[in-house]
């Protein structure tokens, strides 16, 4: 087995016998032994609770994030090649960008009630500002000799865009998206845990609430772990596009 | 019929300065004239204007008087007809040797596309690199995608920035070989900036020296030796010392 494979492995076994050694020297009878987590994830799969939980924020995230995707790299390109439409638009962008999507849930629930709509809005809120702002800085800062070298060949503006900066973009734009996936599933466990009656985060917070199902608890946390990994990797293929690979450093 | 590709009268430039300093005159009273099929090198020290010359001649930047034509009319903007060869890299990462070779010929048939794509990728002796991107490329291969490029679209004027100021000795010499091969089977007329006057003589068949700043062209040397260029000829010496003694250096390293 080559390092990459033990030296993490050698981490997560201290982890875990850390965690178990200091549940057991505490006697403490809420928080739960690493064993009794996986017994409550199995317990979980049982009452076929985790797969409905897992598809119901996985369902959210996607809808919202979507959204953001659908909205934000449009807009954004638009806000980054005429000049105008960024100065008129840039300082509602701005003030709106730093308040936290948790800050909307007030709102989200007065608009929407306690259904999928709520979360799915906070998901969005979460996701579109990164990639709006992301996607007008990469258009603000594409090389000019790009533009330059395109106008040569007689393009017309929508093909300028279609075949120059949209591709020139491109790259910034994946890294943008890659973080505000990571975002907004940050932000769909804090909705769930407020908005809704389903999901990951509603697993949590009524696992506490009814009964102090600690081992429930970090069941769930540790599923949203693991969901978030896959989903960082499965995002990360898309910077392995021939098409974008040049965007980013030699690490490809 | 015409026989001037680019014809440049009385041109001045000049940017405004700080208030009480004026403007800076960047370039005064230059008058060029650019045959058709003629490969004409602009020299001068850095900082002279020839990049603003060029700049002003594609249309990239207003002249404050004067005029220039370009094959016959003012130019009001880009033009197939007109392509520049930049020396920092303006080939398109995103797209591979021959979707960067065939991006002017959008309009082409698919056959035509095809078919001058894999002309010009011989030309330029990137045959096998079809399908490779320009961050898989060296330096040199790069800038060979980019004349291709230019010379796919099927322009009567090139124009070129220090299209070799970027790359080492060796494939400098390398790519002048290669340019006066290409410039020869295809006749375009081509204007090319330099500051290496080494380089000029080797291509051109006119060169225009140029001024410090304000720049002015000082004097105008027609090259008439037989290419390729024998770099060791006396007739050869001779031509690049005028240049060298005309721009008012010494060939004498370390002489005042």
């Amino acid at each position: 087995m080559n390092k990459s494979v033990l030296l993490p492995a050698a981490v997560l076994l201290a982890v875990y016998g850390l965690w178990d050694g200091a549940v057991l020297l505490s006697h403490s009878d809420i928080f739960p032994r690493p064993y009794q987590v996986f017994l409550g994830i199995a317990e979980l799969m049982q009452r076929g609770l985790l797969l409905k939980y897992v598809v119901a924020s996985l369902f959210r995230v996607s809808i919202g994030f979507t959204l953001a995707v659908l909205i934000g790299v449009p807009v954004g390109l638009l806000l980054g090649w005429f000049r105008p439409a960024f100065l008129a638009f840039n300082p509602l962008i701005q003030i709106l960008r730093p308040i936290s999507p948790i800050a909307w849930i007030p709102i989200a629930i007065l608009w929407f009630h306690v259904d999928d709509r709520a979360p799915i809005f906070l998901i969005f809120l979460s996701s579109v500002f990164p990639i709006t702002v992301t996607s007008i800085a990469a258009v603000q800062n594409i090389q000019p000799v790009y533009v330059r070298a395109a106008e040569n060949f007689g393009l017309t503006r929508l093909e300028l865009f279609r075949r120059v900066i949209f591709p020139a973009c491109l790259p910034q734009i994946i890294t943008s998206l890659r973080i505000s996936l990571g975002i907004a599933w940050l932000v769909v466990v804090a909705a769930e845990m407020i908005a809704v009656n389903s999901g990951l985060g509603y697993l949590i917070i009524d696992a506490r609430n009814a009964g102090k199902r600690y081992d429930l608890v970090v069941a769930g946390m540790l599923m949203i772990g693991l969901i978030g990994l896959i989903l960082d990797l499965l995002i990360r293929r898309l910077e392995r596009f021939e098409e974008v690979k040049w965007g980013y450093s030699d690490r490809n | 019929m015409n026989e001037s590709a680019i014809s440049a009268r009385d041109l001045e430039i000049s940017f405004p300065g700080k208030r009480r300093a004026g403007p800076i005159h960047v370039l005064r009273s230059i008058n060029l004239e650019v045959r058709r099929g003629e490969f004409v090198c602009i020299v001068g020290p850095s900082g002279c204007g020839k990049t603003t010359l060029l700049n002003v001649i594609t249309g990239f930047i207003r002249q404050s008087s004067g005029e220039v034509l370009v094959q016959g009319s003012p130019v009001t903007g880009p033009d197939p007809k007109r392509i520049f060869v930049f020396q920092d890299n303006g080939v398109f990462p995103w797209l591979t040797v021959e979707q960067n070779i065939g991006f002017g010929l959008a309009r082409r048939s698919r056959d035509e596309q095809r078919e001058i794509v894999h002309r010009y990728v011989q030309m330029v002796g990137l045959t096998g690199f079809e399908k490779a991107y320009p961050r898989e490329l060296s330096g040199g291969m790069r800038q060979r995608v980019e004349i291709a490029r230019a010379l796919a679209a099927n322009p009567q004027i090139i124009y070129m920035d220090e299209p070799f100021g970027a790359l080492d000795f060796i494939t400098r010499l390398k790519m002048r070989a290669d340019l006066t091969r290409i410039w020869q089977e295809e006749k375009k007329t081509i204007l090319f900036v330099t500051h290496d006057i080494e380089e000029s003589v080797q291509l051109a068949d006119r060169v225009v020296v140029m001024s410090q700043r304000p720049g002015t062209i000082r004097k105008q040397i027609e090259i008439d030796l037989p290419r390729p260029r024998d770099l060791d000829s006396p007739e050869y010496l001779e031509v690049r010392d005028e240049i060298f003694h005309t721009m008012g250096m010494s060939l004498k390293v370390g002489a005042a």
